[in-house]
């Protein structure tokens, strides 16, 4: 972790018709960090992710307000191109959703619609080393990502963003419906990857933010409460709200 | 009444659905058992390959076949991608505000009006403003109106049915929205798509009302989309109708039933082979 910030998020509002998702957030995200989003449901954790990667634009009625920048250019300006501020956000959903083709192929779907052609094979087999994946599939690679396990699902979805090269790995609770096993692999994976990557994990597991985050922020109906070193967000947090949710007494 | 007991409810309910179900596909036997065993002793390649003689009272069908053929092909060609590029556009590139709703209701409405009222309104605008005359062309565009409203709702359903969570990842991993259109969602809503132009195939083959309007009843083989035709249902229509010759109708009507039953079978097995290859 360096200190220099590449996400910086002033003012940020996102609301969906009437509905006020995220109100007036301010937040600076660290180059190759892993950044620990935790808070109650619909806190705004997983609108802040797809703010970022815009994925919120494909919302009816979604409107905004503030700034996001990353690397000193705001993503909402009139000349960002959407396709390639999306490959430089990779993100990893809740739910692992294998796209009904191949494994190899699911690898390859990023970089494909980025205008590659023919094989791919040194790619794929990067990409799924990397998601911690490859020993588990390298012999049946051409049989369907839907047929994998969850957790191999998961790991999949992971390989298939590093293929497409991104610089963040925004992930949504990628562990909330697996198992402790399939659970530890992602996290090791993600330890893994902070050195070239900068990760941003939302999840409803407070131990896995202290597992693994080097920075921990905490979120409450639609704003950030407060932010800092992990160690220190879960043993002697600023704001009395914040040491009550960990210790559990809402949320 | 006495309320039956919830073990006697669940057997009298297996029993009345099974009665149903075995009705019905009886119905439907009949029906095929009927026409195949007056239309098959007709039946051979001469049938099928020699043309209609003495308005049909001898010869073969060969002219009738040719025409329906080259009326369902040009309307399948014409329907389908307007019917599933309008769903595209429904589904993927509109919120379904108003405009989109009027669409879609209009095509509803489209589908519940009976087949001689498009045949009426083919005549009027093919056949007598454009003066494309009683022929191929005027009957195809008519058949395409026809279907398009079916191709349109059975398209719009199989792209609804795709998994958004689809969408979501192809954006997420840098796709266009026209990648993720032909890339992910196409390629999932596709054995829908194939049923529903496939179902308007068939009644395309089967429609009379339609095209006996506007593509005529001519006997000749015809040699150009300008040419009057025949379909084999006309055919049937006119050979039972005028009593011409009941052993002919029954022959064309086994070969159009032959016609679609195989049509619908080759693309089961077609879309099967294409869900293992894909998936």
């Amino acid at each position: 972790m360096t200190n220099d910030v590449v996400i910086e998020v002033r003012a940020f509002s996102q609301s969906f018709g009437e509905v006020r998702k995220i109100r007036g957030l301010d937040l600076d995200i660290r180059r190759n960090e892993i950044l620990g989003i935790i808070g109650p449901a619909r806190s705004g954790k997983s609108t802040f992710l797809c703010a970022l990667n815009r994925l919120n634009d494909l919302v009816r009625g979604s409107r905004r307000a503030g700034t996001i920048r990353i690397d000193g250019r705001d993503i909402y300006g009139p000349d960002v191109d959407v396709v390639a501020l999306r490959r430089k956000l990779g993100m990893v959903f809740a739910t692992p959703v294998p796209l009904p083709r191949s494994i190899y192929e699911n690898v390859a779907f990023g970089a494909r619609r980025a205008g590659l052609r023919g094989r791919l094979d040194a790619l794929v087999r990067d990409s799924l080393e990397k998601g911690g994946l490859w020993d588990e599939v390298k012999d049946r690679l051409h049989t369907s990502g839907q047929k994998l396990s969850g957790g191999q699902q998961q790991r999949l979805c992971l390989a298939r963003i590093l293929a497409v090269a991104p610089e963040f790995i925004l992930l949504d609770e990628p562990t909330s419906g697996l198992d402790p096993i399939s659970t530890m692999k992602i996290e090791e994976s993600l330890r893994r990857l902070k050195k070239d990557y900068t990760i941003i994990l939302v999840t409803n597991n407070t131990k896995q933010a202290a597992r693994v985050a080097d920075r921990t922020a905490f979120f409450l109906n639609g704003g950030l409460v407060e932010v800092g070193p992990t160690a220190k967000i879960f043993t002697a947090p600023d704001d009395q709200r914040t040491d009550d949710y960990l210790r559990g007494r809402f949320g | 009444m006495k309320r039956l007991g919830p073990r006697l409810e669940e057997k009298a309910a297996r029993t009345g659905l099974w009665a149903l179900t075995l009705i019905t596909v009886g119905v439907l036997l009949f029906i095929i058992f009927y026409i195949l065993r007056r239309g098959l002793p007709v039946l051979s390649l001469e049938f099928l390959t020699t043309n209609p003689m003495d308005m049909g009272k001898s010869g073969g069908i060969f002219s009738t076949v040719v025409g329906t053929v080259a009326l369902s092909v040009l309307a399948i060609v014409i329907a389908a991608p307007f019917g599933v590029g309008t769903a595209i556009y429904l589904t993927e590139y509109t919120w379904g505000g108003p405009l989109t709703r009027i669409i879609r209701f209009g095509a509803e409405c489209l589908a519940g009006i009976p087949s001689i009222i498009f045949g009426l309104f083919g005549f009027i605008l093919f056949v007598t403003k454009l003066k494309f005359g009683w022929s191929i062309l005027s009957g195809g565009l008519t058949l395409a109106f026809m279907l398009l409203p079916t191709i349109i709702r059975t398209s719009e359903e199989a792209i609804k049915s795709v998994p958004p969570a689809y969408r979501l990842v192809s954006f997420s991993l840098g796709s266009t929205k026209w990648q993720t259109v032909t890339r992910v969602v196409l390629p999932s809503a596709l054995p829908g798509i194939v049923t529903g132009i496939v179902l308007s195939i068939g009644r395309s083959i089967g429609e009379t009302a339609a095209t006996i309007f506007t593509a005529g009843s001519a006997l000749r083989m015809p040699t150009s989309l300008f040419s009057s035709t025949r379909t084999m249902s006309v055919h049937f229509y006119i050979l039972a109708r005028e009593g011409i010759s009941m052993p002919k109708a029954y022959g064309t009507a086994a070969i159009l039933i032959i016609a679609i039953l195989g049509i619908n079978i080759l693309t089961y097995y077609l879309m099967n082979r294409f869900i293992k290859k894909y998936s």
